[in-house]
């Protein structure tokens, strides 16, 4: 079992709907406020350009894709390039789950949209804490 | 035969749609400023001439993101020099009409100090602005040569 440091917490980021804002601001919360000196973001996009530094890092430190909807991009795009995520987590699923309605718009989070961005980020750091508290399993 | 021309004038109308690919930054305020400005021409100064996509969806290869891209002109808005947005079009051998960079738009406007990512602060709204209306006269640069709209 090895020691875990680190933790990408890597956000779908999607521009087209309420829940990649979701998804991004949640990320934000977790490396700003809830787990700011073991997280690290990875812009998305930079993997498929090639982008070595995210590629490694993703391939060296577990992994968390957090996703709008059930395209699933992050996920899909760290385990072609780099390796297994640690978790994988859905918005739209735990909106559905959590009864939450209308978070909308995209562009500026209503009051039920900041609270579910709280949420989604208090599930991530829960998720980096079992795997703190596991070691990576790899 | 006039609903033959409903059907050619919408597909016409929808290829004229100009799409708005922001570069999905999260790291730096360079990102959130792509993305409000992006939202700035999609959503209030060119609501229904233009859209935008998940350049996520764009990079994984979503069939009808991809069809999208290189049926309609495309501008790329990246965060940094990076160009992630740019490059993936490229890439994809979208219709790429025009590129933009908030860093040339911020060494450009010294005075804007943004420092704030999940939220903009004022001036990361304002730079956000600026690349807004310099992105609207691009499109109306593109409607006067008439290749959109």
């Amino acid at each position: 079992m090895n020691a875990v440091s680190k933790i990408g917490v890597v956000s779908c980021s999607g521009e087209c709907c309420t829940e990649g804002t979701i998804s991004r601001i949640a990320t934000r919360i977790v490396l700003e406020k809830l787990r700011p000196d073991n997280t690290v973001t990875i812009c998305l996009p930079l993997f498929s350009i090639g982008e070595q530094g995210e590629r490694m890092f993703a391939k060296f430190f577990p992994t968390i894709a957090v996703d709008g909807c059930d395209k699933k991009c992050a996920k899909n795009a760290i385990e072609k390039y780099s390796g297994k995520t640690a978790r994988s987590i859905v918005i739209s699923d735990l909106l559905k789950n959590w009864n939450i309605k209308d978070p909308s718009p995209r562009r500026q989070l209503n009051k039920n949209g900041l609270e579910a961005a709280a949420k989604v980020a208090e599930e991530i750091a829960v998720s980096m804490d079992a795997i703190f508290k596991r070691g990576r399993q790899s | 035969m006039k609903s033959q021309e409903a059907a050619e004038r919408r597909s016409r109308d929808l290829s004229d749609i100009v799409l708005i690919i922001p570069c999905s930054g999260i790291g730096k305020a360079f990102g959130s400023i792509s993305r409000e400005a992006t939202y700035c021409v999609v959503e209030d100064m060119k609501k229904g001439e233009t859209d935008t996509l998940c350049l996520s969806s764009l990079v994984m290869g979503d069939e009808d993101a991809i069809r999208s891209v290189k049926s309609h002109r495309c501008i790329a808005v990246d965060g940094c020099p990076n160009e992630c947005s740019k490059k993936n079009l490229q890439l994809l051998d979208a219709k790429l009409a025009a590129n933009y960079r908030v860093v040339d738009v911020l060494r450009e406007n010294r005075t804007l100090k943004p420092n704030a990512i999940t939220f903009l602060d004022e001036d990361g709204l304002k730079l956000a602005r600026i690349l807004a209306e310099r992105i609207t006269s691009k499109i109306d640069e593109l409607s006067e040569r008439g290749t959109v709209r």
